[in-house]
């Protein structure tokens, strides 16, 4: 399968995506310059951690302006697979493609650390190779990750079991005191009602690779493989 | 008709205002007195400490590559280059923009050389966190730094931080940088061939940071100063623009030669990159891309502004090379020619307002500083230690160092900084070296910042030979082979003669130490003028070095493993209190001598280290150094917080080699690592200490959830692995808390 990682000013973990698709799942891969107006035979598409523009406004605020946005849209409206890590997630709540807000984190530090995260539904396209309920080890790295949504957002993610991923302890347990930036219900990573967008702020592609400290980020990745494939 | 006042007031001395008339012939426009104020300072032209720069080794087992801006070593086919620089005096005045204007700063000096930066260190110095300035200093260098480094994507993996009384009024900000390119494509900073262009890319040039290097780097604070206009201001995403635009520049095969404008701005670039190509540019600076209107030509050419190049670029290959910064959003513009007469010519809207030969300007005068030995040191050196009062409670003792700021867990500041991007750091912060592998190969790096300034102060030639010393023996505790050394000396008042003394004396002890060790140290900074009302720092040569780990999968991490290990103090036996961290803590006293350095020895017992690590035989393995034995073998136990382990210890085997207890636990003699091994390969590690002729200890074994220590019968240390922690672990967030 194909992906594609969107380059925008101020990327830059769009290598590191890069790299794990490349030479640890060797799959082909392209980086996609944010002025391009076209996206053209693409499996998933990867909207990478970084500052986009600086981010010296609001994060993501001004990549949802890019000329590359209009046709990720599309491609996201048609369904398909996206991903969006720390500022990639950022940048799909700015864009309206998943719900909710990003705060800076209760804090207001930037946190660059491994954490956990429980995987809540593993009947999606991007947990499909996670056990129920797996904790994996994964490292946080943003300012604004603290995930806001109003009550009945909250309700309407939960009955539709879009909150993929939400920050526990080591054994799994879902509190505050592991909670690393203040989220609304822990929550680290979402997916659309449709299901084929993926936003999270841990980096899975930091932990693809046992040498780095944990490999876990990599089941999310070969899940996506394995959907596709499937198909 | 100039006057001293105007000369004086931009840092240059009476007799250098002559040396200008004299080479010019007549009297300097204000451009050209701008130009020689800034390229005479210390911070550029390093007049007062050429002389003593010369005795440090540039050679060793690595080919080293020393270039304009920077320097590094060849590994197989790559170039790794690193420079460490200081921001003192900016962030002393703004920390958030100082900090991430020095992390700016030293980006552009690797990148400039064609190699890609891939981490981030720093070494940082503050007074008392009682203070409250010095808290409000401590929060800003941190944030300055995470808001440029995690922007620009270029991982913080480490370094030190170290409190203390000398440095109130004056903090230090040392920011180091490790790049790496294919050792056949690195670039110049030079001007090459006549007709050649000159491009200016990058940011605008401000009125920012106009004369922070001469006026701000070379001058001691006087109370009530208002300096703020000379610190520039950062912006981290054009850097980032920049470097990506300047890296594909380069792979164009277009770029003759290219330099950033850092200190000294557009003078720097413009006459170093001419004077090292011996050759001449001309420009006209009405074409340079402006933030500020109504600039005067001395206020462009004077500018720090940041995140600007100067590239001399190939006739004809212009538009390629514009093309790429174009793309990036950045100004790209030609504003002049290389010439053949050897001579640097300003025009403003075409009249020369600058006209001086390229090395007048970087032949900096070299002056031969007068020195002497302060009178107070011989006094302060002696130390009895039988006069000491002698702790009661160990645990107590213990307990208060794990909770100095100096020695406690920086975790507070680390995580504040991406450490992880680019996903190359296997040894993530908070061990004594980061390690960051180079993808495509088996290997990887090993970087530490080591500097123990209260040492220098007792004792300059051997509190530097210890600086280095450390910073080798960290780097062998992860597995790596010591390598290059880059060095930022950072000193007071160079123009009197006690802190001189202190200035060549370190440098005397980092020269003797790198030829004995065979390391080369390959680029450096010099900061002088760091001084408050209150006196100047300490010494503060701060050694930031580099080693090559053969085999990522033989690397070796601080903390106690596995349960029921033997620990090992691999070693020197001998001991010493004198500059301690004990003594500072517990008597308030800075006193004594620096413990003794045996050169051999240390190398004997890093040559033992490295080679049972890299035959697998440890499990950790951790340097004594701040704190001395207790807090090694504590942190041992408490490194890693998931998987924190005990000790039970026995001192007696130290018992011949000290006077008391205090002595065994917490001296600061070098030449000492402790590691833990499985039961199974003792006999094959004590064989490697024997045949390097190491002293090899059993101290105890690795057991339970406590640290305890016997002395013959008799506890001295019991304590909660969870206590332990909780004490080095919080003492930063306690203090910011008030």
């Amino acid at each position: 399968m194909k992906f594609g990682v969107v380059v925008f000013p101020g990327s830059n973990c769009e290598e590191d995506c890069f790299y794990v698709i490349k030479e640890i799942l060797a799959q082909p891969a392209e980086r996609i310059w944010h002025k391009q107006t076209a996206l053209d035979n693409f499996d998933c598409i990867v909207l990478p951690g970084g500052f986009s523009y600086g981010d010296y406004l609001r994060t993501g605020a001004i990549a949802r302006f890019s000329p590359i946005m209009k046709p990720l849209v599309d491609f996201a409206h048609k369904g398909g697979i996206v991903i969006g890590i720390c500022n990639g997630f950022q940048i799909l709540l700015e864009s309206g493609l998943l719900p909710g807000a990003m705060l800076r984190n209760k804090e207001l530090h930037f946190i660059c650390k491994y954490v956990h995260i429980k995987t809540e539904n593993i009947n999606t396209l991007f947990t499909n190779l996670c056990s129920s309920s797996q904790v994996l080890k994964i490292p946080i790295a943003h300012n604004e990750g603290n995930y806001y949504i109003d009550e009945q957002g909250l309700k309407s993610l939960e009955k539709n079991r879009q909150i993929v991923f939400r920050y526990c302890s080591p054994k799994g347990e879902i509190n505050k005191e592991f909670n690393p930036n203040g989220a609304i219900a822990n929550i680290a990573g979402i997916v659309n009602k449709e299901g084929n967008i993926l936003g999270m702020m841990p980096h899975p592609e930091r932990s693809s690779e046992i040498e780095l400290g944990s490999e876990d980020g990599r089941l999310i990745f070969k899940s996506i493989l394995k959907w596709t494939e499937s198909k | 008709m100039i006057k001293p006042e105007i000369y004086r007031s931009l840092g240059l001395s009476d007799q250098e205002y002559q040396k200008i008339l004299k080479i010019l012939g007549r009297e300097p426009t204000s451009t050209e007195l701008a130009m020689f104020s800034v390229e005479w300072s210390e911070h550029c032209g390093y007049p007062r400490s050429r002389n003593w720069l010369k005795l440090l080794p540039k050679k060793g087992k690595y080919q080293s590559l020393i270039g304009e801006d920077s320097g590094g070593i060849i590994v197989d086919d790559l170039a790794i280059i690193f420079k460490m620089e200081s921001h003192n005096h900016p962030s002393q005045i703004e920390p958030k923009q100082g900090a991430a204007t020095g992390v700016g700063g030293i980006i552009r000096d690797i990148f400039t050389a064609g190699a890609r930066p891939i981490a981030s260190l720093n070494s940082l110095r503050f007074g008392p966190l009682s203070e409250p300035y010095n808290r409000y200093l401590l929060g800003g260098v941190v944030d300055g730094i995470q808001f440029y480094g995690n922007c620009i994507g270029i991982p913080t993996v480490g370094g030190e931080i170290y409190f203390d009384e000398s440095y109130s009024g004056n903090c230090l900000v040392n920011a180091m940088c490790i790049g790496v390119a294919n050792k056949d494509k690195l670039a110049r900073a030079v001007a090459l061939g006549a007709g050649n262009s000159i491009l200016y890319v990058g940011s605008s040039t401000g009125r920012d940071g106009i004369g922070g290097c001469s006026v701000l780097a070379s001058h001691e604070f006087k109370k009530g100063e208002e300096k703020r206009p000379t610190v520039q201001i950062g912006d981290p995403f054009m850097e980032k623009c920049l470097v990506e635009a300047t890296l594909e520049a380069l792979a164009t095969g277009y770029i003759v030669g290219i330099k950033d404008m850092g200190a000294a701005g557009l003078t720097c670039s413009v006459s170093e990159m001419a004077s090292a190509g011996n050759c001449g540019v001309e420009i006209e600076l009405q074409l340079v891309p402006r933030a500020d209107a109504n600039m005067e030509p001395w206020e462009v050419m004077m500018s720090e502004s940041q995140e600007r190049m100067l590239i001399c670029a190939r006739k004809g290959k212009e538009k390629e090379i514009q093309e790429i910064f174009l793309k990036w959003d950045l100004h790209a513009v030609v504003i002049g020619k290389v010439t053949d007469n050897g001579m640097v010519c300003v025009k403003d809207k075409g009249k020369i307002v600058a006209e001086v030969s390229a090395h007048s300007l970087t032949e900096a005068p070299v002056y031969d500083m007068p020195y002497e030995k302060p009178d107070y040191l011989d006094e302060l050196n002696k130390l009895d230690v039988t006069k000491l009062y002698e702790p009661k409670d160990y645990n107590e003792v213990l307990l208060k160092l794990l909770n100095c700021p100096t020695i406690c867990n920086k975790a507070w500041v680390y995580e504040q900084y991406d450490h992880m991007v680019q996903t190359n750091t296997i040894i993530l912060p908070g061990m004594s070296a980061a390690v960051i592998r180079l993808k495509g190969t088996n290997k990887a790096i090993a970087a530490t910042t080591d500097c123990n300034s209260r040492f220098c102060y007792l004792n300059p030639y051997r509190g530097a030979q210890m600086a280095v010393a450390e910073a080798a023996r960290n780097l062998v505790c992860s597995g790596a082979e010591p390598a290059a050394v880059t060095d930022c000396l950072n000193f007071g008042n160079p123009e009197k003669p006690d802190r001189f003394w202190y200035f060549k004396n370190c440098v005397e002890g980092i020269a003797d130490t790198c030829k004995f060790f065979n390391i080369p140290v390959i680029s450096g900074n010099v900061s002088f003028y760091n001084e408050s009302p209150k006196g100047a720092i300490y010494p503060t040569p701060t050694i930031g070095m580099i080693g090559i780990i053969e085999d990522t999968g033989k690397i070796c991490r601080q903390h106690f493993k596995k349960e029921s290990d033997v620990i090992i103090l691999l070693g020197s036996l001998k001991q010493g209190l004198g500059g301690s961290e004990y003594l500072k803590e517990i008597h308030g006293l800075t006193r004594g001598d620096v413990p003794d350095l045996d050169l051999q020895l240390e190398q004997s017992v890093q040559a033992a280290v490295l080679q049972a690590i890299r035959k697998g035989l440890v499990n950790s393995a951790h340097d004594c150094s701040e704190g001395g034995l207790a807090v090694t073998i504590a942190e041992a136990c408490i490194t890693e917080e998931n998987q924190m382990l005990g000790a039970v210890i026995k001192l007696d085997v130290l018992e011949n080699f000290c006077l008391r207890m205090d002595e065994i636990l917490f001296a600061e003699a070098p030449s000492r690592i402790v590691v833990s091994v499985n039961k199974d390969n003792l006999s094959a590690l004590c064989e490697i200490a024997k045949k390097h002729s190491v002293g090899c200890q059993i101290l105890g074994e690795v057991k339970g959830d406590r640290l305890i220590a016997r002395y013959k019968e008799k506890t001295i240390i019991d304590l909660s692995l969870v206590k332990l922690s909780d004490s080095w672990r919080k003492a930063i967030p306690q203090r910011l808390a008030k």
